[in-house]
């Protein structure tokens, strides 16, 4: 009988796969459990011999199998959303099994290492540098420059850290590569140990993750002889945002609070147990394999847009019709992203506001939908593509709610080594209530005459603003890192696009948030 | 009882680097919490101060001091889940939920293309609208 394939991603298994696999292997097909092609929206996806159908239930089984359901999508890679997909981050998804060694030779596995050995590494440093690839977890360095780093600093022990902690509402790429393609984070993290002399490794995944630290805890075994004697171990997170931050991961790998670090000493100078350490996310890591292919640097280097180099795997996430992962080269506007692949939202409402780059990032305003996706464009209009997440959100959204949301994760995931972060976040969701209520005038306590410094008149609604707007500048320039720092991305293009929800005259929001920063 | 399963958890831990959170993870699961008992054994085995190892358990929103013995269903209530419609099914939730249920709220699950996602053990669920998120919780 026919093989038919059905991706294990925990995605696809919270939207039922495990019952459509076990209907078809009682069924007496052979079903093979493979990565996800990232068409979320037809999740449970169903593949015979190159044909797909979805979603998928258990009851449409029957139907699939005597050639009667009408969920044919017909050829997947066929299929509009795959076919002009440029993906080498991405090339074995919805294609190989993850934890077959077999598949992942066969599809080029462990060419890159072996290649990578032969050259040795500093050519490896090089090629890396040539790509252009700049890290994807957000901050977007050039990987060879901290490589090199790395690899220059003396010392007698030295680590890889991927950072898997992928904390970004709208992200999941980091997810389905580890669940899909974990030899190929483990190929990209054995080419990074060569290139700067690392005998160690950590993947540190966040414990929302169960999935993803299962696979990576059965693959890493399997792998260790391919990359011995370096040695990989997961660890896994405990619930806290900011441990994604690259110090206060490397902290809490410590076992210590997660707090942030001062910087410098960078961490490629005095890293994991003060060691000259690579922090990389996964998904930087990951392109590795392809980089240092036979002719990969140069292929990489040669996509993108201005400095923004390479493929992005873009996620396209909240109210979507066509959700998923889209890995393309940079340069692909937000338009296209949104109403051209994804196909507008999911609710068939129009599309009010866009998140990009997770909750550190701007709402960005449809009148902005032409800005290119490149790190240096979006830092243009005071936004950020940060991990390469897209939330979008239909008209009925409030979005001065959101702005309020924005405050209130940045107050509850402080790591409180900041006074603006962690008091100004607090104080940023009061003034934020203040200016929804209209305003507030003094009362109780405050009015009493003893209250010799305390505030008698009350303050404008416009004056609220005028706080929330100098708060948020405290906020951006006194902030020790990007969770206190950009916070006020979010908030400020909220008020400055939609301050009506805020209860403002429409427009009375455009100029003010215009001031705001250059970090 | 307890004591021998925490001397267990931390002798498969004790010269790991930076085992401490390992420990403690473990422990949270054994247990349900990290109990002041646990954290003074934690920070002998350690060397370290229990402030050290209490400042540590406060740090994490995964570390309870007290254990719930409720079965536990985590809600996502981050952006995307809330562009998808979250909130609206918070107030059947937590009707659903009554004293029975503990509703934890968590911040993505990376399920955001096909939020409302919940979590119960390590068991996904995507998708949700009133009634499926109510059976969930009934059913927890
Ligand atoms: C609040 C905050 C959260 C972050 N979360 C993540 C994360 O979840 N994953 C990640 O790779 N980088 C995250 N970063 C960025 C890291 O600090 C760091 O830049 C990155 O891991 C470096 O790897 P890269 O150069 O490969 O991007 C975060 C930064 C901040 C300030
Ligand atoms: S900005 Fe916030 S999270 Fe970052 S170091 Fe300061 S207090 Fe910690
Ligand atoms: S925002 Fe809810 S799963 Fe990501």
């Amino acid at each position: 009988m026919r093989t038919v394939r059905i991706s294990d991603d925990a995605l696809a298994r919270a939207c039922g796969a495990d019952a459509v696999a076990a209907e078809f292997a009682r069924r007496g097909a052979t079903v093979e459990r493979v990565s996800s092609w990232g068409m979320h929206w037809l999740e449970p996806l169903v593949e015979i011999e190159g044909e797909g159908w979805g979603p998928v239930t258990a009851d449409d089984v029957a139907a699939i199998l005597d050639g009667t359901c009408d969920k044919a999508i017909d050829r997947i890679a066929d299929h509009p959303f795959m076919a002009d997909q440029q993906r080498l981050t991405f090339a074995r998804a919805g294609k190989t099994r993850p934890l077959s060694l077999a598949d992942f030779a066969a599809t080029g596995g462990w060419a890159a290492l072996e290649r990578a050995r032969a050259i040795g590494p500093a050519t490896v440093v090089e090629e890396v540098i040539a790509s252009g690839l700049r890290g994807r977890g957000g901050a977007g360095f050039p990987a060879g420059i901290k490589w090199r780093t790395v690899a220059d600093t003396p010392g007698a022990r030295k680590y890889i850290v991927c950072n898997a902690d992928e904390g970004d509402s709208g992200t999941f790429a980091d997810r389905m590569l580890m669940e899909g393609d974990p030899f190929a984070l483990i190929e990209g993290m054995a080419i990074a140990a060569l290139a700067v002399g690392a005998q160690r490794g950590y993947i540190y995944v966040r414990g929302e993750y169960p999935d993803a630290i299962r696979k990576l805890e059965a693959a890493i075994p399997l792998a260790a002889p391919r990359i011995s004697p370096f040695e990989i171990e997961v660890r896994v997170g405990a619930g806290a945002y900011i441990c994604g931050e690259e110090t206060s991961l490397l902290n809490s790998l410590e076992g210590r609070r997660g707090e942030v670090r001062a910087k410098p000493p960078l961490p490629a100078i005095a890293g994991l147990f003060g060691c000259p350490t690579v922090v990389n996310n996964v998904l930087t890591l990951a392109a590795m394999p392809h980089i240092l292919a036979e002719g990969g640097a140069g292929h990489y280097g040669g996509l993108g847009f201005a400095r923004s180099r390479g493929t992005m795997p873009i996620q396209l996430a909240g109210n979507i019709r066509h959700g998923g992962l889209y890995e393309t080269a940079f340069g692909v506007t937000l338009d296209e992203l949104v109403h051209g692949i994804g196909g507008g939202t999911a609710s068939g409402r129009p599309v009010k506001a866009v998140q990009v780059g997770g909750p550190l990032g701007a709402y960005l305003h449809p009148d902005q939908f032409d800005i290119a996706f490149d790190y240096e464009s979006y830092t243009a209009a005071d936004a950020l593509i940060g991990h390469g997440g897209i939330t979008v959100f239909d008209d009925r959204t409030d979005m001065g709610a959101m702005a309020r949301f924005a405050m209130q994760f940045c107050a509850a995931e402080s790591c409180g080594k900041c006074t603006p972060c962690r008091i100004g976040a607090v104080r940023g969701v009061a003034v934020i209530d203040r200016i929804r209520a209209g305003g507030r005038s003094p009362e109780g306590l405050e009015c009493a005459p003893q209250m010799h410094n305390s505030r008698k008149t009350g303050r404008s609604q416009a004056e609220e603003v005028t706080l929330l707007e100098d708060l948020c500048e405290t906020m951006t320039y006194g902030s020790l890192c990007a969770l206190g720092g950009f916070t006020p991305f979010p908030v400020l293009s909220a008020l400055k696009h939609w301050p009506e929800d805020f209860g403002l005259a429409p427009q009375s929001g455009k100029g003010m948030a215009e001031q705001t920063h250059g970090i | 009882m307890a004591g021998a399963d925490l001397d267990d958890i931390l002798a498969r831990h004790l010269g790991r680097e930076g085992a401490l959170l390992p420990i403690l993870r473990d422990v949270q699961v054994a247990f349900g919490c990290v109990s002041p008992a646990s954290e003074a054994a934690i920070a002998l085995a350690l060397n370290l101060s229990r402030a050290e190892v209490h400042g540590v358990v406060g740090f994490y929103h995964d570390f309870a001091a007290e254990r719930d013995p409720r079965p536990e269903v985590q809600i996502c209530r981050a952006e995307a889940c809330q562009a998808r419609g979250v909130e609206a099914l918070i107030s059947g939730a937590q009707a659903a939920a009554g004293e029975r249920v503990l509703l934890r709220t968590v911040y993505c699950l990376g399920l955001c293309s096909v939020g409302p996602s919940a979590r119960v053990g390590d068991a996904l669920h995507a998708r949700l609208d009133a009634e499926g998120l109510r059976r969930l919780i009934e059913a927890a």
